[in-house]
């Protein structure tokens, strides 16, 4: 085996790949939150089948001098922790990738399927120690000591980390990490592999989070008070973050019988004065979209978190696409304003979550917060979330005598009272209504009711979050591109290191900023970047701003792009065209 | 407390003359007044037919949503705001077809709401379509040969999930609907009220005389804390019985079990939220 030559000394890209039920997901959280503690940044993406045990699941975890927070093709070390391990992450494997595994595990593959690698007997140590169970530490172990990572508090968070369970476990979790360790400390200095990742003691104070944790967090800083939603693959992380909130924060969170159930309890809560949200996926939300309709008519505030997976139907539960734009933007029957965001990353998650509920309550209308499985399921470090930056906005109003819901007002906006919070009365109503909220098949009405809803999104459009522009202003290539694919697009590009091409990120993809097109015309070469197979936020552009962006990448296989794959898809556009 | 507190004054009612539900909207009134619960707290929800145009005609709090959703917000405003009366209200098409998994649920969750149902054994917005609780043979322009569904049996259902009250009345009976509806509405927990009513205009079979020929009242010997007795009584065909068939006073509510109220009985929405020390906590432990 030779020694590593992996490009980038100063990070490395470890994948765990093991049966669901495994525990894989252990050796993950085991790495990520020591070495951040450490004062590495980390970054750690799964892919996974939709299955309680068995299959095929892989991990990557990034661990890095700088700050690298997207999913990477290129594996320096690989663990396979089963049989068929190996293959299954087989297209990614270069001969530079260094195999830790079990001669045991691996040497039932098929000879095909046997690469070159380093004998580590995980379960001879494991049983040694104490069962089976305990390889997930050994292999954490493994790992720490192969890059070289200082081992004075391993003991200290190994017996923090396994705290729930008993004194035996607990030693023989921190006996699994040492002999782990040691075995890596070998291989370290075999000199098979070198590593210079560099460590900064700021990053131990930064924020570990995912990206259910960071929604979740957004809606705690809006004000949100009551969740309801029924469970769904991959956005009910939220849910179970905020149910953990509950006694802390003053929070309502009910799982409903059905996601009907919930969006209309949740348009309830909203019409009773507490902030309001739900959290679903495709399937889920398409349940959901008469009640879309009937925020809109109501003028009901309602968050709407949308985490998106590959459909039609059931798709493919467990994975990732960007596939639900034009469900959420064409979601309800009849016209009616909404707003769609679309975080770039777990800021944006955070803060754009907050500033969702916001603009629900200011302007009585559904706000989305679009995301998918990879950005709900990435676990990173990033700097501490500033609170500061979060603002309490107050758009309810104390009722008088003769208050009327749906007051005509200059710009469609009537002040929203709640029921029991002043004098007035509160009726809302799904049919057409007058002022009072009362039926009326006056068509004249009719019209200006439509009108004063409508209305509402002249001031919306004043206050649309703007795209955010990576790279020089003086573009001649400018990819576009919107939600989960931030990280990766920015790092593939300093990956193509050309200050030609600029990235333009849109964080709020409806409405759309209205300088949008001066954006495009600018470019010699537009290209569009999209997790799906029809660019559906290309035909939004196009519907807005007139401009077809021909050139597109897209991708719709169930897996988030890689930096590798982004970079070459660039150069093979770029090099057609000689741009 | 006068019922006139909550009268519109001179407003179209866009029901058929001779509906049975405009007693209910009288009775109701007259039992909110009894109560003494104010138009400004009290909220009246419902969803989509007939008798979902109730909340047009009371002069009140009201939230009329969609076909068959009438229970999950009332849920929600009900957790939000314990010190709203928050009543669920439409008819049978409604709760017990559009709405039946609400129906189940909200049972189970036992919120301190009432669902009032207008049970009339037929469609009447859509103009005469089988409901959920027409009697077998019923024919309409759709069940051309007659209705060959079991009839839904809302009591029967609501009992067998140890249901927090459950009663059945008769609109034409205005005193003893008013008796029913004062008991459901004072109850602390889901209080379910099915009222026959005749549809004058879609429903020939199940008129004001058969009701009256064809159901009794529960004599005062009868307990309802008796559950197996009370499902006897929910699942009787011959003549069909009314009254309180079931109680269980024991259930904790759905407000009291979600634990904002533990320590502040404040309503959740009316609470000024001071979350921003606890957040940056929060945030500061996710290291």
């Amino acid at each position: 085996m030779n020694a590593l030559r992996a490009q980038k000394k100063d990070e490395v890209s470890v994948v765990l790949c093991g049966e669901a039920g495994q525990g894989i997901q252990t050796v993950e959280q085991i790495l990520v939150r020591y070495l951040k503690l450490s004062g590495f940044h980390v970054f750690a993406t799964k892919e996974y089948m939709s299955r309680v045990r068995g299959g095929s699941n892989s991990t990557q975890i990034r661990i890095s001098s700088k700050r690298a927070s997207a999913y990477l093709d290129r594996i320096d070390i690989l663990i396979p922790f089963h049989q068929g391990g190996i293959k299954h992450v087989e297209k990614r494997i270069t001969p530079e990738t260094i195999i830790l595994g079990d001669r045991e595990v691996i040497s039932k593959d098929s000879p095909l399927e046997v690469k070159e690698f380093i004998d580590i007997p995980f379960s001879k140590i494991a049983s040694d120690i104490g069962g089976r169970i305990y390889v997930n530490t050994i292999a954490a172990g493994v790992v720490l000591g192969t890059i070289g990572v200082e081992q004075h508090f391993l003991t200290n968070f190994i017996r923090e980390f396994f705290s729930k369970k008993s004194e035996d476990v607990i030693k023989r979790n921190i006996d699994a990490i040492k002999k782990g360790y040691e075995v890596g400390t070998q291989i370290l200095n075999s000199g098979k592999i070198e590593f210079t990742i560099r460590s900064s003691p700021r990053i131990k104070d930064e924020n570990l989070l995912n990206g259910s944790e960071a929604v979740g967090l957004g809606a705690l800083a809006g004000g949100c008070k009551f969740l309801s939603s029924y469970p769904m693959s991959p956005s009910t992380g939220v849910m179970v973050f905020l149910s953990q909130q509950m006694e802390d924060f003053d929070i309502v969170v009910e799982q409903a019988e059905d996601e009907i159930s919930a969006i209309n309890m949740a348009i309830g809560a909203s019409y009773g004065g507490a902030r309001s949200m739900v959290t679903t996926s495709g399937g889920g939300f398409a349940l959901m979209i008469e009640g879309v309709s009937l925020a809109g008519m109501l003028e009901i505030p309602v968050v709407i978190h949308l985490s998106q997976r590959p459909g039609p139907a059931t798709g493919l539960p467990t994975r990732t696409e960007q596939a639900d734009l034009e469900l959420a933007l064409y979601s309800g029957h009849g016209e009616f304003p909404r707003i769609i965001l679309a975080p770039g990353n777990l800021k944006d998650a955070f803060f754009l979550t907050q500033k969702a509920f916001n603009l629900a309550d200011k302007y009585q209308i559904p706000v989305f917060v679009l995301t998918d499985q990879y950005l709900i399921d990435s676990l990173m470090n990033l700097p501490l979330l500033d609170i500061s930056d979060t603002r309490d906005e107050n758009h309810v109003v104390k009722t008088h005598k003769g208050y009327k819901r749906y007051e005509l007002t200059e710009d469609g906006i009537s002040p929203r009272g709640i029921p029991g919070f002043g004098e007035g009365l509160v009726g809302v109503d799904s049919d057409e209504h007058d002022e009072e909220a009362h039926i009326t098949e006056d068509l004249i009405l009719r019209e200006k009711m439509v009108d004063k809803r409508l209305k509402k999104l002249d001031s919306i459009k004043k206050e649309i979050v703007p795209p955010e522009l990576v790279g020089s202003s003086n573009y001649r290539v400018l990819i576009t591109g919107w939600g989960s694919t931030y990280n990766v697009v920015r790092e593939a590009l300093q990956e193509l290191g050309r200050e030609d091409i600029s990235f333009l990120h849109f964080k709020q993809v409806y409405p759309l900023y209205e300088g949008t097109r001066d954006y495009l015309q600018k470019a010699q070469k537009n290209i569009i970047i999209e997790n799906n197979a029809t660019s559906q936020f290309g035909k939004l552009i196009k519907l807005y701003t007139g401009m077809d962006i021909e050139a597109k990448i897209l991708k719709y296989n169930g897996l988030a792009f890689s930096v590798e794959e982004v970079a070459a898809e660039i150069k093979k556009i770029l090099g057609k065209e000689k741009v | 407390m006068e019922s006139q507190v909550f009268e519109m004054g001179d407003i179209d009612i866009a029901w058929c003359p001779g509906c049975g539900n405009f007693s209910i909207l009288k009775v109701l009134k007259q039992a909110l007044s009894e109560l003494g619960i104010k138009p400004e707290k009290l909220v009246l929800v419902s969803g989509i037919g007939q008798a979902a145009k109730i909340p047009h005609y009371f002069r009140t709090n009201f939230f009329n949503g969609l076909h068959g959703r009438a229970i999950p917000p009332a849920t929600a405003i009900k957790v939000v705001n314990p010190d709203l009366a928050v009543i669920a209200e439409s008819g049978d098409g409604d709760m017990y077809g559009e709405g039946g998994n609400h129906l189940i649920n909200a049972i189970r969750r036992n919120p301190d709401i009432t669902n009032i149902v207008h049970n009339n054994m037929v469609y009447g917005l859509t103009k005469g379509q089988a409901s959920p609780t027409s009697q077998i043979g019923f024919k309409t322009p759709v069940q051309v040969k007659g209705v060959f569904l079991e009839p839904f049996n809302p009591l029967a259902l609501a009992i067998s999930l140890d249901a927090s009250f459950v009663a059945r009345a008769f609109s034409g009976d205005i005193e003893q609907t008013k008796e029913i509806l004062e008991q459901a509405i004072s109850h602390k927990g889901f209080a379910l009220v099915d009222i026959f009513q005749p549809c004058v205009t879609f429903n020939k079979v199940n008129t004001h005389k058969w009701f009256k020929e064809n159901t009794y009242y529960l004599d005062k010997s009868y307990d309802p804390l008796n559950r197996v007795a009370a499902f006897q009584k929910a699942v009787e065909r011959e003549k069909l019985p009314l009254g309180i068939f079931y109680r269980n006073d024991k259930k904790s509510t759905f407000e009291e079990n979600v634990g904002v109220y533990r320590q502040n009985k404040e309503p959740l929405a009316l609470r000024k939220l001071e979350r921003k020390n606890k957040l940056s906590d929060l945030i500061k432990s996710k290291r």
